[in-house]
């Protein structure tokens, strides 16, 4: 299982980014391997409209089953999200990557239901 | 004629104006009021008028036919506005994101994503006396304000036979759906306030104004708080300012009921004549 | 640090006074956006320095090469936003037309047309005199706003908050329902609606609301000049309630507002000691119940 998460940063001691669209980061774990990923998704600053569609974009070529985020994604990347079967997980602001993975393991954070 | 009446930003006694002037002018004249601030139009609340016509406005969006998707991608390529993505099995349009250029679906190597209607609104036209009241209003989340702004000055055009008086009641701000509303506008009449938010905003306005080459002019809301500066910069700008009308805190509760005020209060009425004698070149 | 957003349906609420003088209470503690990039007049009440100062650049416009053009006229045939014209030889790209969708650029067969970014304002980060850094910008006339810009604010308001350790975030909304007010809810801790009691307030409320509902978070509200029509503000209050909605205030219809604004200070600062009592209890509350978990 892959499991993605929005962050401001590259490590495991990075927070996560409570926003979805205009996240800074997305950091993939990979629970079968315990590969640990991160992809700079910066440049998004630039899009002026459509944000979220773009990440969600992003999180289904990567191929993660899991989102793990603070507010939960907006309508659009929700959609997108939806089709691409991935499970959103929320409420996980305020938290480094490593204690939001172990709040998803303890089933801590709330599921985001469109 | 017509004549916009626009303000840099929202909460400067706009729509009281259209509504009332509108209400005012129709006593001689016949007139057309259009709510252009199609996010969140009110005039209505003013107007109670009686419906005549009630119509579903569209936009053109390109709908996918899966059996002729080869999921090449190239949709999602020329897309400027992420209105359009790939997701391997799935083509996903974003209606309230698409701009219809059309370049997805005539850029499609297979056709497979002919442009088709959506519904993004809905227009209304009321009639109350002289006065027919044009409001159309975009469905929640629908963002694209500037096509429904151009439908409806174009079903404006469609009813009005040079005539009339035809006033705009624009959105607020100094963006791209005032440029639209304003476009075709004989005259456009900026509202302010005598405050340095007034004035900050003011500024924006004309600066767009000029831009566009429009002959405009000032009415001053709320006048006797704040201070003078609106007036010494219009003075040194030579814009004029056909109205001030005086601050009242009845004109607020009025408003607050969604009540017309030139009946009730005088100073208000005497105001609505300067403008008048501007709009009728007196 | 936390972050606080001042949000209301549409303008001329009070909104911009009361974040100001979020603003001037929290004094150091806190890092000042103002995400109202439309019409930015906070800056008006704090005396910015404009310390910081860029050109801020939003949404594309195509541009045609005469050099290279050889008036075959496809874009203007292609282009859905009649946003070319020609005289017959040189053809160009109309500015305030333009909706930037490269549609053009790509056709071109011999690539004369290409997309420039547009200089859509300028970019301020200043200290002010209530002793904080308020982000700001300022959009050009005819330029449109966008979740873009207002990340940015928002976004360099974040870092410099984290940086030096500030507790608060302290955001002046875009108003509306659109695309900017999602890019100023996106990522806050808690949202203050400023309405007021008017026929289409209540309907404002209501919609800005149900936005603010999907993103989950704290969600408090004041009611402005809530004299001006009691039977509205008891509607409103019900409505809040029923919502579970945190009440905050009523503040009084007053002039002291426009006077303060006049005057280029807060409300605070404009001797009206009841409504000072009122603003300051409602920042009260604002903390305490951002505090507790
Ligand atoms: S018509 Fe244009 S804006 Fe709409 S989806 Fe296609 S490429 Fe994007
Ligand atoms: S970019 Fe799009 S809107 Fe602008 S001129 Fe080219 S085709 Fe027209």
């Amino acid at each position: 299982m892959k499991i993605a998460f929005t962050a401001k940063g590259s490590k495991w001691n990075s927070k996560i980014d409570p926003r979805f669209g205009r996240t800074e980061y997305l950091l993939v774990y990979d629970t079968e391997s315990e590969e640990f990923k991160s992809y700079n998704n910066s440049d998004i600053e630039n899009e002026t409209h459509g944000a979220g569609p773009k990440t969600a974009k992003l999180i289904f070529d990567i191929g993660a089953d899991v989102l793990i985020t603070g507010n939960g994604p907006g309508e659009n990347a929700a959609i997108a999200l939806e089709k691409a079967g991935v499970e959103i997980f929320t409420g996980a602001e305020n938290m480094k990557i490593k204690e939001a993975l172990e709040a998803f393991d303890n089933k801590q954070l709330k599921i985001f239901k469109r | 004629m017509k004549i916009a009446i626009a303000s840099g930003k929202g909460g400067t006694g706009k729509t009281t104006l259209a509504t009332n002037l509108a209400s005012y002018l129709s006593e001689e004249k016949q007139i057309i009021l259009a709510d252009l601030d199609v996010e969140e139009p009110n005039s209505g609340l003013f107007i109670r008028a009686e419906k005549i016509f009630q119509e579903d406005r569209y936009k053109m969006i390109p709908g996918w036919v899966e059996n002729d998707c080869t999921y090449c991608g190239i949709c999602q390529e020329v897309c400027n506005f992420n209105a359009i993505i790939n997701l391997g099995t799935h083509i996903l349009v974003y209606p309230e994101l698409c701009h219809s250029c059309y370049a997805c679906s005539e850029l499609c190597p297979t056709a497979a994503l002919p442009m088709q209607k959506q519904k993004m609104g809905v227009l209304k036209h009321y009639k109350k006396g002289n006065i027919d009241f044009v409001e159309s209003r975009l469905d929640i989340g629908q963002e694209q304000a500037v096509p429904r702004i151009a439908q409806t000055l174009d079903y404006i055009n469609s009813i009005s036979d040079n005539k009339e008086i035809i006033l705009l009641d624009s959105p607020p701000g100094t963006s791209c759906p005032v440029i639209e509303a304003t476009k075709d506008a004989d005259k456009v009449i900026l509202v302010t306030e005598p405050t340095p938010f007034g004035l900050h905003d003011l500024g924006l306005a004309v600066e767009t104004m000029q831009k566009m080459n429009k002959d405009f002019t000032v009415v001053l809301n709320r006048f006797g708080v704040g201070n003078a500066d609106v007036e010494d910069y219009c003075k040194k700008n030579n814009i004029r300012i056909i109205a001030m009308i005086p601050d009242s805190r009845q004109v607020a509760e009025l408003y607050s009921r969604g009540e017309l005020v030139y009946d009730k209060v005088d100073s208000f009425k005497q105001s609505l004549d300067s403008i008048k004698h501007y709009i009728l070149g007196k | 640090m936390k972050e606080i957003v001042v949000i209301s349906g549409k303008g001329g609420t009070g909104k911009t006074s009361l974040s100001a003088s979020f603003a001037f209470l929290s004094g150091s503690e806190a890092i000042i956006a103002d995400c109202d990039v439309d019409a930015a007049d906070m800056h008006l009440l704090m005396s910015p320095d404009f310390a910081h100062n860029e050109d801020f650049y939003s949404g594309q416009m195509a541009s045609i090469d005469n050099e290279v053009c050889t008036s075959c006229g496809l874009c203007l045939e292609k282009c859905r936003f009649d946003a070319i014209e020609t005289d017959g030889e040189r053809y160009q790209v109309k500015e305030l037309d333009c909706e930037g969708c490269g549609y053009c650029e790509r056709i071109c067969p011999v690539g004369a047309i290409s997309m420039k970014e547009q200089k859509a304002g300028q970019f301020y980060i200043s200290g002010t005199r209530m002793k904080n850094t308020l982000v700001h910008a300022r959009l050009r006339a005819g330029a449109e706003n966008s979740g873009k810009l207002v990340a940015k604010v928002k976004k360099e308001a974040k870092r410099l908050a984290e940086q030096e350790n500030k507790k608060y975030v302290i955001a002046d909304g875009s108003p509306g329902i659109g695309c900017p007010v999602i890019s100023s809810l996106s990522g806050a801790d808690y949202v203050v609606i400023v309405t007021e009691p008017t026929v289409s307030g209540l309907h404002d409320l209501k919609r800005v609301y149900e936005l603010v509902k999907k993103f989950d978070i704290k969600t408090s509200c004041i009611i402005n000049k809530h004299d001006l029509n009691p039977e509205i503000t008891n509607r409103i209050m019900d409505f809040i309630d029923s919502e579970s909605v945190v009440h905050l205030c009523n503040i009084p219809y007053s002039n002291t507002f426009t006077d303060a604004i006049t005057r280029g200070i807060t409300v605070l600062e404009n001797g009206d000691t009841e409504m000072i009592k009122v603003i300051k209890n409602a920042w009260e509350t604002i903390k305490k119940s951002i505090n507790d978990k």
